[in-house]
């Protein structure tokens, strides 16, 4: 049964690496093997790393200006002409700016188009309350036909870019702003809709997605030096949903606490939580933004104000098997 | 110059060239089939898809270079239909055209029918883009346009907005785009009938007051090149395509001055029959004043 999910031996003690600076290098990289791949940029390439890209191959990126909107129609129509678009803007634009367009032109006719939102979750470099992406996941979510990515390091987001030009769905690719620690050895093979077990553990089950994970890493070793043996598994694509790994770890450790730094309406703690409701029913907590706006702040402020550290998700974890004794 | 060979490539693809009186025929035709598949559907609209009718059928009968046993031809010409509530509009055209049989167009609404409310191109060959939500079609247009130009393909991309739709701000911000671009292979049809579904209070007045005022100033003021058309007739339409056709260096607007629910005289110009499914008298009335058997009310008398 445990083979359904392979175990992924981790070396957070890696470099901190900007999940944009991979980002923008990626796309390089694959552009020199896809012809057809093509940049579409919302006056932010300086910001998303799209400009190493531009500057790379500057006939291949297209400036389409402030006008998010139209952006997504354009990718739409390149599509049908066989070009690969990669959008380069904000996951709060992406998501919720031109969500309709991207309903429209986008996920139902299937077209080829890479959704990539750059300054995701709350850290977004004190820009606070508008920039701010935590619906992202849920958004994409519930959308169907669009693929959703949240990869924890650069490693794997660029395991995921090289899984994106394989496929020819349309998908969403949440990306971060700021250095994060990579945990994944450089041989890290990155499979779509495959969960990646990062540590076996029996008390207790932490589910993350995308940088949060590094921070649920930390604290299944805060929990090691109370003796709590914790397991934790990393979704990287919340869609598709790894059900079966979902499931195994429940039923391995009898209590599970997501944590993302998203929304826990709709995002990963909702999905983990319809799939144990209909398959598992488990104890659960669930980490991550609450019902509320956001600020401007420093990371760690951030973090600290609205309960994101990995000391929340262990005060998660510890309260849970406190409840269940 | 340029005119006459722009003209020869057209000859060849559409598969004859078409009299005015033909294309008028085929008009009436259209609106026929049209109105019928509403009657039948109990559901769809006919206003914009009457006064949208004479510019389908100038373009899928004498001016687009399309296939319809080859619908996904990669040079073939390429047609969004923004305001997308004119479906029934368009389907019938493709179906007169070939693209599909006529007898199809009975499906129009009904449950897994090709023939959606709003065209959906994963379902019908012969669309080029599924649309429904207005505001959006120009973008992709954009979009084929300059895929066009980077694959050094020489095909043109047509779409047809409404004026009502032109009230949403993607519409300029793909106007912009098109312009900064110079894509003059891109070409947008405007169906200025002047009425949306509701329209603006108008103090006093039977009808409501139209959306927005002299569109074409405003497509130049984002870097368009503007021709006006009469949209319901023929040798006007022809005109004003030919023209958009051989313009370079910008993109081109053929703002077509038409009339909601033309052709049918208790339609015209009633924002009430934006969307109404005509009783069984209305639908026997407006079919004899298409085919000709019923002279229509003298609007002067
Ligand atoms: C974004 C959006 N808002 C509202 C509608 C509902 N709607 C459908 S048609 C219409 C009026 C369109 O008017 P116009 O563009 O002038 O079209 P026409 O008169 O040619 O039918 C409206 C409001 C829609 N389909 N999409």
């Amino acid at each position: 049964m445990i083979d359904a999910t392979t175990l992924v031996s981790t070396t957070s003690t890696g470099q901190p690496v900007a999940m944009r600076e991979a980002w923008g290098q990626g796309l390089v990289d694959l552009a020199h093997q896809y012809f057809d791949l093509l940049v579409l940029d919302g006056d932010l390439a300086n910001s998303t790393r799209a400009d190493i890209f531009a500057a790379a191959y500057p006939d291949r990126f297209l400036e389409m200006g402030i006008a998010e909107q139209n952006m997504i129609g354009v990718a739409a129509g390149l599509a049908t002409v066989g070009y690969v678009p990669w959008i380069s803007t904000f996951a709060a634009f992406l998501a919720k700016r031109a969500l309709d367009q991207i309903r429209v032109v986008v996920a139902q006719p299937g077209l080829n188009v890479k959704l990539c939102g750059s300054y995701s979750g709350i850290l977004t470099s004190k820009t606070g309350k508008t920039h701010q992406a935590v619906q992202d996941l849920a958004v994409f979510r519930s959308m169907p036909g669009v693929v959703t990515i949240a990869p924890a390091d650069a490693v794997e987001l660029r395991g995921a870019m090289a899984a994106m030009m394989e496929m020819t769905e349309p998908v969403y690719l949440r990306l971060t702003r700021d250095p994060s620690p990579t945990i994944f050895p450089p041989d890290h093979h990155f499979q779509i809709g495959r969960a990646v077990l990062l540590r076996g553990g029996r008390d207790i089950g932490l589910i993350g997605t995308g940088v949060q994970t590094v921070r649920v890493l930390e604290a299944a070793e805060l929990l090691r030096a109370e003796g709590v043996d914790a397991a934790v598994l990393h979704l990287p694509t919340l869609k598709p949903l790894d059900l079966g790994a979902i499931v195994q770890v429940a039923a391995q450790t009898g209590a599970i606490v997501t944590a993302e730094d998203h929304s826990v309406l709709g995002g990963l703690g909702s999905a983990v939580a319809e799939t144990l409701a209909e398959h598992r029913p488990t104890p659960m907590r669930r980490i991550g933004w609450r019902d509320t706006y956001g600020e401007s702040g420093p990371n760690d402020a951030l973090l600290e104000k609205y309960g994101l550290t990995p000391g929340h998700i262990a005060a998660a974890a510890r309260e849970l098997l406190q409840a269940l004794r | 110059m340029t005119i006459r060979a722009e003209r020869e490539i057209v000859s060849q693809s559409a598969e004859d060239k078409r009299s005015i009186s033909e294309l008028t025929a085929l008009s009436a035709e259209a609106r026929q089939l049209i109105v019928r598949a509403v009657h039948r559907a109990g559901a769809g609209h006919l206003g914009g898809p009457f006064s949208a009718t004479d510019l389908l059928i100038s373009l899928y009968f004498d001016v687009l270079r399309i296939d319809p046993n080859q619908p996904d031809w990669p040079q073939r010409d390429r047609f969004i239909l923004s305001k997308g509530h004119s479906s029934i509009a368009l389907y019938a055209v493709l179906a007169m055209r070939g693209f599909f049989p006529i007898e199809e167009l009975d499906t129009f609404d009904q449950i897994d029918s090709r023939l959606q409310g709003h065209p959906d191109m994963t379902k019908l060959p012969g669309l080029d883009m599924s649309t429904g939500s207005l505001g959006q079609g120009l973008s992709p247009g954009v979009g084929m346009a300059l895929g066009a130009r980077l694959r050094n393909l020489g095909f043109r991309t047509w779409v047809m907005l409404g004026d009502g739709e032109i009230q949403e701000g993607q519409v300029w911000e793909a106007a912009f785009t098109a312009a900064r671009y110079e894509l003059d292979n891109l070409i947008a049809i405007l169906d200025f009938n002047g009425l949306p579904q509701f329209g603006w209070p108008q103090a006093g007045g039977f009808t409501r007051e139209r959306p927005i005022d002299d569109p074409a100033a405003k497509f130049r003021a984002f870097g368009w090149h503007v021709v006006e058309c009469d949209g319901h007739d023929h040798p006007s339409i022809r005109a004003a395509f030919d023209q958009a056709m051989v313009h370079s260096g910008q993109p081109t607007l053929v703002l077509a001055h038409t009339v909601k629910g033309k052709g049918v005289s208790f339609m015209e110009g009633d924002f009430n029959w934006h969307a109404k499914v005509p009783t069984d008298a209305e639908l026997q009335q407006a079919l004899s004043e298409l085919n000709g058997t019923a002279s229509r009310p003298n609007p002067e008398a």
